[in-house]
Order: structure tokens, then sequence, then C-alpha cells
């Protein structure tokens, strides 16, 4: 299922938004969630329209153009995005308003921002694109889903090329309901200690990020991403470590021939075992890690391909993001792996090769 | 791609009936689905009508023999009863002895049970166990365990094509060989807030609604799951099972044109049908009945209309809404309705547009006004058009 990646345009909590750059300045962030750093929206959005659109759609419109832009493409053949809550922030307005007023006096424009499909729509909208669209929304498979979507198009030639993106925001007002949960850590902590603090849950963050997908080879592209696996509620450790077998000879690799492993460590006491088991037991090679410059939600594997395909475009694997730092070792980035999973119920492989 | 994919099962619940069989029987007796409400909590009661889903939550429980402590929401529920019902339909016994995937649409997620505790929520720890059923993803995660599924498990969030998308998925997953068979399809529970939403636009009408009639004055909302068992070419040989129909044709297209409307001329509307008639290798004239999408608001039984006069030029089948049974289900109407042109085929039948009494000015032709038996159904054409202007259309052929 090879396809390669042309361009990627992607707003999350570290400065992502210039393509030449990978990490060379941290934002190290102490707030209870990670939040984005917004980009300049006027140089996406004409002014008028920036006024009306509510965070997450401008996000994502900008995310799309700079991703297109980046790929040197006007008008894709597909637009396909994931989100886990879509518009929080949308629903939240038109849900406080039906409550607070009883169901009267209500204005349409939160409801109609607040669909999931909003995103992908407004992209269409904003480029005039009338091909194949569509939107998950399934917790950790909701970008994997999108991804998996855009692969088959372009393996069965229903597109040339396709646009695949990502989207989740957090708000002050969801953050407070989901601290309530044993997901979310109940202090502050710096983002960039997360695997230090050895308690139950996660940090939250948000991100935005889209993908030009091709079939086409071109020495440009960022890298190929050979496969894509979506393993729902593995029941142990070995019932992983099969299915990972299974996915390499799949791919006529073995777990020697990875270079870098990534790992979706959060730093949840209660559900990062997997990751050191895989890191202690089944593979043994260079280790990275991202959720400490990203925060966790539902879409997070936007940021995760984002990374591998920049270690992989500039062949480096940035100090803040290696893992068992005193066991790295400098070598060529070749085979890339991404393991992540959302509470242990919905977990993702992405391979990527140069 | 050679690989053909058939439907097995299928299960519904929705306003007219909790399984095919009661589906059917209203269909036949032309009984509406669409009440006052009783149900659903809220200042439009009496004012509104809509077709619910005639079970209450505890006696959907009670159904589905769940455990009543779990936090379920209504769009769960109905969901585990339709899937739960499409399995059996497809005479699934073992269901991981083959590749087997479940991809849902939903929209509104577990939005019942969040306006109903949001102030809790925000201000309380009080009802947190509602706090993970919220997001879309929990009421597939529970119909895919109810039933059994691991190999592959997501959700399409298109609004009211939602459903559509999900079989399209399936279908190209199994036609990819990635499965072997998907139970495909959607769900929606009605809530305050998709109801007052939709209020909001000026598109509900306060009576029964009139797809294609030129009176018509707005859409009823509806609830409902219904899902397909869709199985590859290689599982149905082997079994040698009952095949139900075949999934000849399928098609997405984007409107692109406002985030609540379509074109008048309903160039998404053709797109999607037109794609997914070249996709079947039929021609238009193979067609025997469209199942319109046919909400009953001024711009969709336009456009809609106007883009089936485009494909089918002079000769346009019979062509019928059934949201008058059925209320628009949003998310699962794809799914309600493919389970209806599967009805159909089976059963030979066309089925009637409720309360259609004047002809569109814009259109040449009138929808079916009464029940069809014992004509040619070969090959049903499904729109499924939605916010955002995703469209989407299925083919469904004998086999």
């Amino acid at each position: 299922m090879d396809v390669y990646i042309k361009g990627i345009g992607i707003i999350s909590p570290q400065n992502t938004t210039d393509s030449s750059k990978f990490l060379d300045e941290v934002v190290a962030h102490d707030t209870e969630f990670l939040s984005c750093v917004q980009p300049n929206y006027k140089e996406f959005i004409n002014p008028i329209q920036l006024r009306r659109m509510s965070k997450l759609i401008k996000m994502g419109i900008s995310a799309s153009k700079l991703c297109l832009r980046d790929a040197g493409i006007e008008n894709p053949g597909a637009i396909i995005t994931g989100t886990g809550l879509g518009l929080v922030g949308d629903t939240e307005k038109f849900l406080n308003q039906v409550l607070d007023n009883n169901e009267e006096f209500l204005a349409p424009t939160a409801f109609i921002q607040s669909t999931h499909n909003t995103i992908s729509g407004q992209v269409a909208i904003a480029l005039k694109c009338f091909n194949y669209n569509n939107t998950y929304s399934h917790r950790g498979f909701s970008f994997e889903s999108a991804l998996l979507d855009g692969m088959l198009l372009i393996k069965d030639k229903d597109a040339e090329n396709v646009l695949v993106g990502g989207f989740d925001e957090i708000t002050p007002e969801h953050h407070s309901i989901i601290k309530k949960t044993h997901w979310v850590k109940n202090d502050a902590i710096k983002s960039l200690e997360l695997l230090d603090h050895k308690t139950s849950g996660s940090v939250v963050g948000e991100g935005v990020a889209f993908f030009s997908l091709t079939g086409e080879k071109d020495d440009n592209n960022y890298a190929r991403i050979k496969d894509l696996k979506t393993i729902y509620k593995p029941e142990s450790n070995e019932e992983i470590e099969a299915k990972i077998d299974e996915f390499l000879a799949k791919n006529n690799l073995k777990k020697e021939d990875i270079d870098l492993v990534i790992l979706g460590l959060n730093g949840n006491v209660d559900t990062d075992d997997v990751y050191y088991h895989l890191a202690d037991n089944y593979f043994d090679t260079n280790y990275a890690y991202f959720k400490h410059l990203s925060g966790d939600y539902h879409t997070v594997g936007t940021f995760a391909l984002w990374f591998a395909a920049n270690t992989i475009k500039h062949q480096n694997v940035p100090e803040v993001a290696r893992f068992r730092k005193e066991n790295f070792t400098e070598k060529p980035i070749k085979n890339v792996l991404v393991y992540n999973h959302f509470r242990e119920v919905d977990h993702s492989i992405f391979l990527l090769t140069q | 791609m050679s690989k053909r994919v058939f439907v097995t099962g299928i299960g519904i619940i929705s306003g007219i009936g909790n399984n095919v069989e009661e589906t059917l029987e209203s269909i036949k007796q032309k009984k509406s689905g669409v009440t006052d409400i009783k149900y659903l909590e809220t200042i439009h009661k009496g004012q509104l009508p809509v077709s619910e889903v005639k079970l209450s939550e505890d006696e959907l429980i009670e159904m589905a023999k769940l455990d009543k402590s779990e936090p379920f929401t209504r769009s769960t529920l109905i969901g585990i009863i339709a899937a739960a019902e499409a399995v059996k339909s497809a005479q699934i016994n073992d269901i991981k002895e083959y590749k087997t995937g479940l991809i849902s649409g939903t929209t509104v997620g577990g939005m019942d049970k969040s306006e109903l505790f949001y102030h809790d929520l925000v201000n309380t720890t009080k009802h947190i166990e509602y706090i993970e059923t919220h997001d879309c993803g929990d009421s597939t995660e529970r119909i895919a365990d109810y039933v059994g599924v691991k190999d592959f498990v997501s959700t399409t969030s298109t609004a009211c094509s939602s459903a559509a998308n999900s079989m399209i998925l399936g279908t190209r997953m199994i036609k990819n060989g990635l499965l072997d068979r998907v139970i495909a399809g959607g769900i929606e529970s009605l809530t305050r807030y998709h109801m007052n939403g939709f209020n909001t636009l000026m598109i509900l009408d306060k009576e029964p609604c009139k797809p294609f009639d030129d009176n018509r004055k707005g859409l009823n909302l509806g609830e409902g799951a219904a899902f397909l068992v869709l199985e590859s070419e290689e599982l149905v040989k082997k079994s040698g099972k009952k095949v139900l129909a075949e999934l000849t044709g399928y098609g997405n297209s984007c409107e692109a044109f406002h985030q609540t409307a379509s074109t008048p001329e309903g160039k998404g509307a053709y797109a999607a049908m037109k794609e997914a008639l070249d996709r079947s290798g039929l021609k238009a004239t193979d067609i025997d009945y469209v199942n319109a999408h046919g909400t009953g608001t001024d711009n969709n039984d336009l456009s809609e209309g106007r883009a089936i006069q485009t494909l089918f030029g002079n000769n346009i089948p019979k062509v019928s809404s059934t949201k008058g049974y059925t209320g628009h289900t949003t998310s699962a109407a794809g799914g309600v309705e493919a389970v209806l042109s599967v009805l159909a085929i089976q059963n030979n039948m066309i089925f009637p547009n409720l309360n259609f009494e004047t002809q569109m000015k814009e259109l040449s032709f009138s929808p079916e006004t009464e029940l069809l038996e014992g004509v040619k159904v070969d090959h049903v054409l499904s729109n499924s058009f939605g916010f955002g202007g995703n469209n989407s259309a299925l083919i469904f052929s004998r086999y």
C-alpha cells in the first residue's frame, strides 16, 4: 500500500509551520493543557471570513493550505479528515445556549459549525474541491481511518493525490470535565518532564495537521508510508508482539530492520507499560517519543506521523525527542515504526520508509 | 478490482419497527412512525412531530439483555439491537472465524446523555461515567464488543451521509482483501441538541413531512439504527449462504458550496449518483427504483430532483422518499434506506412516498405514492446527502 508524503501542514503546541525546520526551538509548556502555537491566519484566510470562523476552523483551513503549498498541489483528489471530538468549542457554545435558554432564542451558527465534517467541508469549499470527501470520528482510530481511506484511494487509483488530516482542540471547559477522569493528570506539570511524573493520567494537547499523499515517487517527498495497522483491544503484550511480527512480515521486514521506533509514551503509569515492554523486550534499536511536545489527544497520530516523516527527511532525531538517550546510536534512518495507543483500546502502527 | 461484495444480513430499528419484519409490515400498511414526541424531554413536545423508536431505554436494555449499571447511550442501545439482528440474519455463528470489521456512522454520538448531564459534568462529580460515552467512537466500540467484532472498528461522521460512507469504506476494504466481511451502517438517537439545531435552520415541518411536494415545509427528524452485513465473494461461495443483494455501485462527492445547503441544480447529488452508476457498470435505464434522500426541505428536494432529472433524462425510474415513514434519521438514514432498498429487491416492491399531494413546479416527475407489489426491482439507487456537502449514493442489485 505504498504512498508518499508530498507535503505537510501542521499547527501544534510546537513551532511546526515552517517545514524547513524540525524542532529547532522547542516550546516548553507548564500549563494544565498544551495549546497550539497560533500562526498568522491572515496569511491563509481573508479578514472578513476570518472574523466568522472559530479557532479550529481557522487552524483547519490554514493547515490545509500550508500542506498544499508545501506539496505544490492546488486541488487534491480527495479530502479526508479524522477527529476524536470534533469542534469542541462550537459544540459547547450551542449546547450551553440550548441548556441555558431552555431551547429558545438560539442562533444557528455554532450548531452549523459543530458537526465533525465541518473542517473537511470548509476546506473543500475553500478549495472548490468537488472530489471524494469523508470524515471519521473514532477515538484513537480517527486519523488512522482517514489515512487508511486515503491510502486505499491511491492504491485503487480513485485519486492521484489525497489530502488527509486530523484535528482536535482542547478548551478550558472540556478540560474541566475530562480532568474528572483518571486519564488526565491532576496538576499542571512541566510538559518536557512528562515521563518523570510517575502518576496516573496524561497531559492533554491539541493539534491540526494535513498530509498530501501521492502514489508518485519523487526525491522531494518526505517519506513513504509503507503500511498502517490498527489493533483493537489487544488482550496481552504477546498478542501485540504477534501482530507486529505479522505486520513486519507482510512488509518483508524483520524487527532488526527498524532504525527508529517512535513510541506514544504519555506519562500515564497505568497504560505506558506496552511501550516499555516493546523497548525492553521486543525491539533493540533507537527510540523516540513525542507526547511531551504535543500533549495527548485522539488524533495525536498526526503529530507522530509528522515527526516520523521528518526524522527521515532530516535524517535526524532531535535530542529532545530521544528516548533512552544513553543507548542512542547514530545511524541512517531508513525504516521507522510508530507505535501508539489510545487508552489501551485503540492501538495503531505506522510504518514509514525512506 | 474484480471482487464483488454481497449483502448477506440486514438489521434495523426505527420509528416503524424494532426489526426487519415489523419494518416491512409498517411499510405495507402505510404506517408512519412520525408522531408526537414521547421519549425525548424537550419543549418541542406536541409541537414538532418526530419518528422515535417506540421503546424507552429501559425497554431497550431489557430487549438486548444488557447490564443496566453500564452507561449506555440511546444510540448505542438501538445500534446494538440493529447490529445483532444483522449478524443473526447473516447466519453468522462464530464472528471470529473470518476477518470481520464493524463500521458505524454517527454524528450526534452520545449527545443524548451529555446534554442531560452536562451541567453536572461541568459543575459536579455526578454522572462522570457519561464523560466517555460522549464521543462518536463509544457507540461503535460497544456495538463491536456486543457482537464480538475485533479485527477492525471505525466510525464515519459526515452528518446525514454517515451510514452510506460506512458502507462505502466497508466495500472498499473487502475489495482490497483487508477484511472478509463488514457490518456497516449507522445509528442516531434524537437529541435536544440537533433537534434545536435543525429548528434554528427553520427546516423542521410542524406537520408530517411531504417530500417532493410543491408545498413541502421541511423535514421531520427521526431516530434509528440499521446495519448490513457485507461479505466477500469468496466467503459467500465458501458458505453457500443466501445472498440478499449485491452492492454494485457507490459514489461519494462533495458539493463544496455551503455548509448546510446544496446547489439548486444538485451538482453534488448528480456527481455521487453518476459515480455510483459508472462503478456499477449499469446504464441509467437499468435502475428500477430510486430511494431518494428526499428530506422534505425546500433545498434538498429541489436539488436532488433536478439531479435525478439530469441523470435519467426522459427515463426517470420510480422515485420515492421513505422519510415520511421513518423521519430523517440523519446519520442512520443511509443504513435505514439501504435496508429498505434490499427489502425492495427481495420483495419486488416499490415503496410509497407518503403525504405527497402536489407536483413540484420545477420538476418533470412526481414520486411514487402507492405501494407497488410484484414489480421488477433489480437495481435500486439509494441517496444520502449531508451537511458539509457530503453526498453519497449506493446501488443495490439483485443477485
